[in-house]
């Protein structure tokens, strides 16, 4: 608050009347930043404040708890099952998150730098992608790959993920490696090196952010993905952590507490990878990146 | 097609460069030919790089695309055999009450997860950025950002606690003194669609304000200076500089958001389920009603083509708008 006035003269005009305003105007800046992060928090400490309470007592909103009781996370975890939701979960995303990087990485990579032949059309091709909703493909999934097996599967669910996310995969790479200069690449190859030495060698070493925000955003899609493992895996015991959660939502929507903890659970992994990686995670979705 | 045309075609042109140079030594002629053919080779192996992220994405998403717009044109319950009917099932999507009213939320979305968050987001960017200090940015940011990082069903149920008869939302008015506004929001004809709606504001509007506070800060600050000698006030500065100033932000805010309230399925499969009666559903909900449980699998497809090529239509007008010079 000291800080306002000695500020204020430096930003604005001195005569008193615009000193007025921009007094109000240093101010609104704080009172706008506190509203959002208060909207943004408020539900998530109610929820924290549900998950602690003891189970099946009844509740308001906005309760501080008697004593802090954990149990309902234990429960969630073994009882309720989402110890293997997890689990199932964390399978999906290992086999999709590194299959679908390199998949985009290489295709990204012919596009910005090798002569493809029918380079626009393939490149649009793949951008048509983007606006295909998971609704418009997951009936004719469910149906052939039931044909095929594949449903309650983890190949089966992995493959239509990587399938969903290709098309902002291949855009996001094309577009770094076509702001890599192009005389490190045309160096590279009149030493001789081949198009897969260039990738390997030459431009992978320097593209870590770049993959590192692609790896990022495609965990949590993956992680998030609801519509795809809600279809296809139709085994409860199977699902996504997700997928499950939106299944214990319909069975035992009333035991306030024991959802708030097995919420809490599911969201967990993905807060962390978050926290860990905002910074690549915030620039991918500001340049466009929104999926599931 | 064209991609193999397109390999094939150098291929005459080295035999007749040979045949012209008949008399020389094969060393002279050697060299075009394995120019030449290097140059194919170099072509195939460029498509073998892309062959990894053709194949899953032709599998898994054009081809079921596809199959989908094929499914539309019968009549079909998943289980005995289709029958053709054409575009009937279009036809239907035009006149039922229940399609018609999905649509008519889809719409309501866009207001809500789109109009609304877009405005807030620009209002308070325009806000924000007028502060001298960046100090505490990272923080607000990673906070903004977290509706975005957690699954949707998660919002989803953050939310039924907030909207529920002893929620925080029911328990903050009546702290407040407006006990008699109290309701069962979600289960509410009148309030379950918006209720919804600013659940998807809630989302999306700290992704707009980031979004266009990165944008302001591309804007160079002599222009405002400038603005400023001329007299203009905060409002004036907003509508004639920032605004327009943040058409590329502008447009990646609007596909984001317009995508999500099209295409929303999870927030109203966990929250109201369409209900109460069909007071929310939206296409997505009823894409899975009709095709999963309601024996209708034709009617589901072709509104699933229908949603497709809205939404198609709304990124191509978007991306339009967002090129044409201010």
């Amino acid at each position: 608050m000291t800080s306002t006035t000695s500020t204020t003269s430096t930003t604005s005009p001195a005569s008193p009347a615009s000193t007025t305003g921009a007094v109000t105007g240093r101010l609104a800046a704080p009172v706008v930043l506190a509203l959002f992060m208060a909207a943004v928090l408020v539900p998530f400490a109610s929820l924290l404040l549900a998950s602690l309470q003891p189970a099946g007592a009844p509740l308001t909103g906005f309760a501080l708890p008697d004593g802090l009781h954990f149990e309902n996370f234990s429960r969630a975890w073994s009882a309720a099952g989402f110890g293997t939701l997890l689990r199932s979960s964390v399978v999906i995303a290992l086999c999709v998150v590194p299959a679908a990087v390199v998949c985009a990485t290489l295709a990204g990579y012919a596009l910005a730098t090798l002569e493809v032949p029918g380079r626009g059309r393939l490149y649009a091709y793949l951008l048509l992608g983007l606006s295909i909703p998971t609704e418009s493909t997951v009936i004719p999934l469910y149906y052939d790959m039931r044909a095929l097996g594949l449903t309650n599967t983890v190949p089966g669910l992995a493959l239509a993920e990587i399938g969903a996310f290709m098309p902002f995969g291949v855009f996001w790479m094309r577009a770094h490696f076509a702001t890599m200069p192009r005389s490190l690449i045309e160096a590279a190859r009149l030493d001789g090196a081949s198009s897969w030495a260039t990738l390997w060698r030459i431009l992978l070493p320097s593209s870590r952010p770049a993959v590192t925000t692609l790896g990022v955003l495609y965990f949590v899609w993956s992680w998030n993905q609801f519509l795809l493992p809600l279809i296809l895996i139709q085994d409860p015991a199977r699902r996504t952590a997700p997928a499950g959660l939106g299944f214990f939502t319909g069975q035992y929507g009333v035991d306030v507490p024991l959802l708030a903890a097995a919420t809490l659970i599911v969201i967990a992994p993905v807060v962390l990878v978050y926290l860990f990686f905002q910074r690549h995670f915030i620039s991918g979705v500001l340049s466009g990146a929104l999926k599931g | 097609m064209t991609t193999a045309d397109r390999l094939t075609e150098p291929a005459p042109a080295p035999r007749t460069a040979r045949s012209a140079k008949r008399g020389a030594g094969p060393a002279v002629h050697r060299r075009p030919r394995t120019v030449r053919s290097g140059r194919r080779r170099r072509r195939a192996v460029a498509l073998l790089y892309l062959l990894p992220a053709l194949l899953p994405y032709t599998l898994f998403a054009v081809l079921p695309l596809l199959h989908t717009a094929y499914l539309s044109l019968f009549d079909w319950d998943g289980v005995t055999l289709p029958s053709f009917v054409g575009v009937d099932n279009y036809r239907r999507i035009g006149t039922d009450p229940q399609l018609r009213a999905a649509a008519w939320h889809a719409g309501a979305l866009i207001l809500f997860f789109s109009v609304l968050p877009i405005c807030v987001g620009l209002v308070s960017a325009a806000i924000v950025s007028r502060r001298a200090g960046r100090r505490g940015t990272a923080l607000v940011r990673t906070v903004l950002f977290l509706p975005q990082v957690i699954p949707l069903v998660a919002v989803g149920i953050l939310w039924r606690w907030v909207y529920g008869e002893d929620g925080t939302l029911n328990q903050a008015l009546r702290a407040v003194g407006l006990g008699g506004l109290t309701d069962a929001w979600l289960g509410s004809f009148t309030w379950a669609l918006p209720a919804v709606g600013l659940i998807g504001t809630w989302v999306v509007s700290g992704l707009c304000m980031v979004l266009f506070l990165s944008g302001t800060q591309r804007i160079d600050q002599e222009i405002y200076e400038a603005a400023r000698m001329d007299g203009a006030g905060p409002v004036r500065e907003f509508t004639a500089i920032t605004v327009p100033l943040l058409r590329p932000e502008l447009a990646i805010a609007l596909s984001i958001t317009v995508i999500a309230a099209l295409s929303s399925f999870d927030l109203i499969y966990i929250t109201t389920g369409g209900g109460p009666g069909n007071s929310t559903v939206v296409p997505g909900i009823l894409i899975y009603r009709l095709a999963f449980g309601g024996g209708a699998v034709g009617v589901a497809s072709a509104l699933a083509i229908v949603l497709t090529v809205v939404i198609s239509l709304a990124v191509l007008v978007i991306n339009r708008l967002s090129r044409e010079a201010p």
